[in-house]
């Protein structure tokens, strides 16, 4: 296992483990138990320059079910690791763009298979690239290894909307935009709509837009700053259960990310059908407009 | 279908190939998508944007006053968006210069013949179908053919 990178501003995060500066990261890069992981928004990307020596995953072609609205079945990530030099020990940093949307959401995947040792590049692609730290085209050749067969857990950090409905009245994190959050818009602002027929959120979940979590330059905010959202200004306890969903699970995913490991929160969950199962579901209870709005007899 | 021949090309070239070739002619589009003229550049506001596409796009249909009415496209997408930058480069190098007639017999689903929904997913591809709707429109409009606006 990697050493943990000792910059002072990790060290106040619950995790610090579980986060990498770029000077880390330019140190380490070729050390034979990393291996650095590029997952973007856009499917090309990686291929324009990468971090050297990165592989790429792709969310929507490697780490989604093909058919099912699911993630890969443990053959498929087996398969997906070995090809790409990932031992079950290995170290993984995963980077990627968009604030490293994307970059979680594949940790988050990783963590649900039970990887151990996976970390963020604070600041992603684009603070690498803003540094001027060397991107290449050369693909990388990764020996192939032996990555074992796991059985994935979707109880411990994923929530499906049967364990959103149990939930209710519990702590709940919209991360989407305001907009998303009030039911006037059903996508994000410039994306695609992606087939919610119903606008709104999830009756006393708390509204903090994932952004609110990073710093201008992609970096995540600091332990303080970070605990003034959330603690603080919203109320959320860290030891009270915590489910966080955006519209497919990806934004949320970041949103977890620093709840569980820069917040150090107890069981947070992640429910990646999010607002396109929510807001297509018959019946659920959905709330409009900017006020949490409350669950019907739980309060 | 009915494509103008440069797209009918295109079309060939992807159907040819396989999956990581189709990312690797996707990429080489991209690059190869011609930067905005002045009058553009300095006047993004005067274009429209398409919003279906994940990352920020903006075009612009000019329709020559010739016989044929011949249409030119301009897009613009930032660097670090290839994939749109591709799809934009596939509208160009297949429909600019071409008949407004021709454009707009374009099928809708033209795209699924380039059979990139499997390499770059069903969500990424909508973007596509967007840019052709948005174009065709802007076709109509300005040829006021007495058949514009939506059907």
């Amino acid at each position: 296992m990697a050493p943990t990178d000792p910059s002072p501003k990790f060290a106040e995060y619950a995790h610090p483990e579980r986060l990498v500066s770029t000077d880390w990261l330019a140190e380490h890069l070729g050390d034979p138990d990393v291996v650095v992981v590029e997952s973007d928004e856009d499917v090309l990307l990686y291929d324009t320059g990468h971090i050297p020596g990165a592989v790429k995953i792709d969310w929507h072609t490697e780490l989604n079910h093909p058919v099912t609205r699911d993630y890969v079945d443990p053959e498929q990530f087996a398969l997906l690791c070995g090809e790409r030099g990932i031992a079950r020990e290995s170290t993984v940093v995963f980077y990627g763009d968009r604030n490293n949307w994307w970059a979680t959401y594949a940790l988050w995947v990783f963590r649900l298979f039970g990887h151990e040792d996976v970390r963020i590049l604070d600041g992603g692609r684009a603070k690498w690239q803003a540094e001027g730290r060397e991107l290449t085209t050369e693909q990388p050749k990764p020996n192939p290894v032996e990555y074992p067969i796991v059985e994935r857990d979707d109880i411990a950090i994923r929530a499906f909307k049967e364990d959103v409905l149990s939930h209710l009245g519990g702590q709940l994190v919209d991360v989407r935009s305001p907009g998303e959050y009030s039911g006037e818009l059903l996508h994000m602002p410039d994306y695609p709509q992606e087939g919610a027929v119903r606008g709104g959120h999830v009756p006393g979940a708390s509204s903090v837009p994932w952004a609110r979590a990073a710093n201008e330059d992609g970096t995540f905010k600091s332990r303080a700053e970070l605990s003034a959202i959330y603690e603080d200004e919203q109320g959320l306890s860290k030891d009270e259960p915590t489910i966080a969903y955006c519209r497919i699970g990806e934004r949320s995913s970041h949103t977890w990310f620093v709840l569980s490991y820069l917040l150090g929160f107890e069981g947070v969950r992640n429910y990646d059908g999010s607002w396109t199962e929510w807001g297509n579901s018959v019946r659920v209870p959905i709330v409009q407009g900017a006020d949490k709005g409350s669950v019907k007899g739980s309060s | 279908m009915t494509l103008p021949a440069p797209l009918e090309e295109l079309v060939e070239d992807f159907e040819a190939v396989g999956t990581k070739d189709k990312l690797q002619l996707l990429l080489e589009l991209s690059q190869e998508l011609p930067a905005l003229p002045a009058r553009y550049a300095d006047a993004a506001d005067s274009m429209e944007q398409v919003h279906e596409c994940q990352s920020p796009l903006f075009l612009a249909v000019e329709v020559d006053d010739d016989a044929e009415r011949h249409v030119h496209l301009f897009f613009s997408a930032p660097p670090e968006a290839p994939t749109t930058r591709g799809f934009a480069s596939i509208m160009h190098t297949g429909l600019d210069g071409e008949p407004a007639a021709t454009v707009l017999g374009v099928p809708d689903d033209f795209y699924t013949a380039l059979g990139l929904t499997q390499a770059v997913s069903p969500l990424r591809i909508r973007g596509m179908a967007a840019m052709l709707a948005r174009i065709k429109r802007q076709v109509r409009e300005q040829v006021g053919d007495g058949q514009g606006g939506e059907p």
